[in-house]
C-alpha cells in the first residue's frame, strides 16, 4: 500500500513538536481561517541583542500537513536568527519532511507564512522594519488579501467584499461589503485589526460595514 | 499496517457475505452463459430462469413485480437512467423543469447538473437544519412544467430519512414523477411502493453485504422512460448490456441475508455510539435528525479540530470511517450535505461519519469511542480554536 505521507510527516503529525503558545511572545500571527479548513499559530520570543529566536510555539487547526509542517518550521526555526528564519522556503520545510503530496501544498504553507508573518509582526512592534515604505492602498489592500472569507473559504479581495479603501494621515477605512449584524462581521473586523494595525505608520483603523 | 480493521465505513461499501459468494460461484463456474430466449441452449435457458427469479425476488422486496425491476451496474447507473431517462422521454412533451433536494449524492445531484446544461431548470430544493425537506416548499416548486422530483430515501452522509409517504401524494396530486435514491435504506428499512406513490427506486447491494457492479431500478409500470444505454434488447429494453447474472443471483442473496434482527442490532450500536460521544466529548454536534435516521448511520461534528487529522489518527490504530471535511476529498470540497444543512465549513470539516454493518460488534463501538475521545482531545491541544 502506498501512503500519501512520509513517515516523517507522519511522525511529526503523530509527535508534534513546540505545541502551544507563549506567554508574552515578542511577535505572533494567526495564518488561514476555520473556513478554509486550516490554520496555524506561529509564536515567538526573540533576543533583543541576538535577534534570534530563542523559543518558537506553533498551534493548527488543520490536516495532516498542516500539523506535521506547522511542527518542523518550529525546528527548522528555533535558534536561528530572524533574518535566517525568513528564508526558510516551503520548499524547505517540504525537503525536511520527506516531501508532502502536492494537493496538500495549501494546507502546509501556511505554517511557513505563519512563521514569516510572525517574524514580520515581531520587527513591526519593535519599530525594526528597514525599509519603511508609506502604507498605501495597495499595501493594504495586499494585507486584506490574508483576511478570509468564511463564507467561501476565499480572501475579502478576491471575493470582492472590499468595498473602499482610503489611507489617511495614518487612519486606514475600510467599507466591507456585508452587513453589520452578518454572523462573521466582527470575526472580519478583528481579522482586519489584526493585519492592518501593526504597520508602522498607520495609527488608527476604522472598518465599516455596508448597511 | 494494523492486522485487523474495524470498519466503519459501511454506507461506502461493505465487505460482502461468504454466502452471497457461495450463491453467485455456480453462476460463474456451471451457469456461465448468457440468458437466452426459451428457445437457446439449456445452459442459457437455465441463466435466463436464474435472472429472473432474482428479479422477482428482489421486485417482491418493494412489494413490484418483476417487470418493475432492471438490473443495472450500481447505483450511479440507476440514478443517472431515472433522470435522464425521464427527461428524454418527458422533455418534449410536457415540460422542461426538475426537482432535486439540494443535499442528494453525486448521482441525482449531478445528473439533474447535466441536465441544466442540457436547457433543463433544475429548483434544488434547500433542507432544515435536520436534513428534512419541506413538503409545502415541494408543492410551490411544482409547476405544469415539472416533469420529475428526485429526492432520496435517506442521505448518505447525515442518515437523515425523508418522509416519502408524503412527498409522493404530493407528486402523485400534482401528476409529477417521483424518483427516490433508496441506496442507504433498502432492507434496512421498509418501502413499500404499494403504500408509497413512487414512481422509480434506486437500490444497490454494495451497503447490505453484497456484491459491488450491479444495482436495480425499480421502474412502476407505465413510467415514461427512454432508453439511453443503447446496445441490445436486455432489461425489457431499457438497459442494452449482457446481463451480470452472478451479481444478479448475488444481489437478491445479499437482501435475503439481512434480517429485521440485524437491522435492530445495527441500531443499538449506532445509538450507543452517539449516547457515549455525546455524554464523554464536549462540543460536539450530531447531524442530521436523531430519530428519522438510517439505523447504521451516526455523524457527528468534533468541533475545533479537522477531519482528516482525526481520521488518519484512527486508521493508525485500526479504524476506518470517513469525514465530510475538505481535506479528506479527492476534489478539497467540504460536504455539501453539512453546508446544505446550515453548517458553516468549520462544521463540515469536523465531522466524521460512522457506519455499521454485519461485522461490527458493540466491542468495535466502545473501541472506536475510546479511541476518537482520546484523538479529539490530543487534536484540540494543538488547536488555536479550542477552549482550554
Amino acid at each position: 500500500m502506498t501512503f500519501p505521507y512520509s513517515d516523517k510527516v507522519l511522525e511529526h503529525f503523530r509527535h508534534p513538536r513546540n505545541v502551544g503558545k507563549i506567554e508574552n511572545p515578542d511577535g505572533n500571527a494567526m495564518e488561514g481561517s476555520p473556513a478554509c479548513g486550516d490554520m496555524v499559530g506561529v509564536h515567538i520570543k526573540v533576543d533583543p541583542k541576538t535577534k534570534r529566536i530563542t523559543d518558537i510555539k506553533f498551534e493548527s487547526y488543520g490536516c495532516a500537513s498542516n500539523i506535521a509542517t506547522g511542527s518542523i518550521i518550529t525546528e527548522l526555526a528555533k535558534g536561528k536568527t530572524i533574518e535566517e528564519a525568513k528564508k526558510i522556503s516551503w520548499k524547505e520545510a517540504s525537503e525536511a519532511l520527506g516531501g508532502l503530496p502536492p494537493i496538500k501544498a495549501h494546507c502546509s504553507v501556511l505554517a511557513v507564512e505563519g512563521l514569516r508573518s510572525a517574524i514580520q509582526n515581531y520587527e513591526e512592534r519593535h519599530g525594526l522594519v528597514k525599509d519603511q515604505k508609506p502604507t498605501t492602498v495597495e499595501v493594504v489592500r495586499g494585507r486584506l488579501k490574508k483576511v478570509m472569507n468564511p463564507l467561501s473559504g476565499l480572501d475579502l479581495v478576491r471575493t470582492e467584499l472590499v468595498k473602499d479603501i482610503t489611507v489617511d494621515k495614518g487612519t486606514v477605512h475600510i467599507t466591507v461589503d456585508i452587513p453589520a449584524d452578518h454572523q462573521f462581521a466582527s470575526n472580519i473586523k478583528d481579522e482586519i485589526m489584526e493585519k492592518i494595525g501593526p504597520l508602522w505608520d498607520v495609527k488608527k483603523v476604522e472598518v465599516v460595514f455596508t448597511e | 499496517m494494523i492486522e485487523k480493521t474495524v470498519y466503519l465505513d459501511n454506507a461506502a461499501a461493505t465487505r460482502m457475505d461468504e454466502r452471497v459468494l457461495e450463491a453467485m460461484t455456480p453462476y460463474l463456474f456451471e451457469t456461465y452463459p448468457v440468458a437466452t430466449s426459451e428457445f437457446g441452449y439449456s445452459l442459457g435457458i437455465e441463466a435466463r430462469e436464474a435472472l429472473e427469479g432474482a428479479r422477482e425476488e428482489l421486485a417482491y422486496h418493494i412489494g413490484a413485480s418483476g417487470e418493475e425491476f432492471i438490473f443495472t451496474s450500481g447505483s450511479t447507473e440507476s440514478s443517472n437512467l431515472a433522470l435522464k431517462g425521464v427527461a428524454l422521454a418527458l422533455g418534449e412533451k410536457k415540460g422542461r423543469h426538475i426537482i432535486v433536494s439540494a443535499i442528494e449524492d453525486f448521482p441525482v445531484l449531478h445528473s439533474a447538473r447535466a441536465l441544466e446544461k442540457q436547457g433543463f431548470s433544475v429548483t434544488y430544493l434547500g433542507v432544515d437544519s435536520e436534513g428534512l425537506i419541506d413538503p409545502e416548499k415541494l408543492r410551490d416548486a411544482i409547476t405544469d412544467k415539472t416533469i420529475l422530483v428526485s429526492i432520496q430515501h435517506a442521505n448518505q452522509e447525515i442518515g437523515t430519512v425523508q418522509d416519502i409517504e408524503t412527498i409522493g401524494r404530493i407528486c402523485g396530486k400534482s401528476g409529477v414523477l417521483f424518483h427516490t435514491d433508496a441506496t442507504h435504506t433498502f432492507t434496512r428499512m421498509p418501502l413499500d411502493s404499494k403504500k408509497v406513490k413512487v414512481d422509480l427506486i434506486t437500490v444497490s447491494p454494495h451497503t447490505i453485504h453484497g456484491p459491488k457492479g450491479i444495482g436495480g431500478l425499480y421502474i412502476r409500470k407505465g413510467t415514461p422512460i427512454a432508453k439511453w444505454m443503447d446496445g441490445g434488447f436486455q432489461e425489457f429494453n431499457l438497459r442494452a448490456g449482457l446481463e451480470n447474472i452472478p451479481g444478479a443471483i448475488g444481489f437478491a442473496k445479499a437482501v435475503d441475508l439481512v434480517t429485521p434482527e440485524e437491522n435492530e442490532r445495527i441500531k443499538v450500536m449506532r445509538d450507543h455510539l452517539i449516547d457515549r460521544v455525546s455524554a464523554e466529548v464536549p462540543d460536539t454536534t450530531l447531524n442530521g435528525h436523531r430519530s428519522k435516521r438510517t439505523p447504521q448511520n451516526a455523524n457527528i461534528t468534533f468541533h475545533f479540530v479537522e477531519g482528516e487529522s482525526i481520521t488518519l489518527h484512527l486508521d493508525m490504530r485500526g479504524f476506518a470511517v470517513s469525514t465530510g471535511s475538505a481535506c479528506f476529498s479527492r476534489s478539497l470540497e467540504a460536504s455539501h450535505v453539512i453546508l446544505g444543512i446550515g453548517g458553516d465549513h468549520e462544521r463540515a470539516h469536523g465531522s466524521i461519519r460512522f457506519t455499521f454493518g454485519r461485522y461490527n460488534t458493540m466491542e468495535d463501538v466502545d473501541a472506536v469511542v475510546d479511541a476518537i475521545t482520546e484523538v479529539v482531545s490530543q487534536l484540540r491541544e494543538i488547536s488555536p480554536l479550542a477552549r482550554k
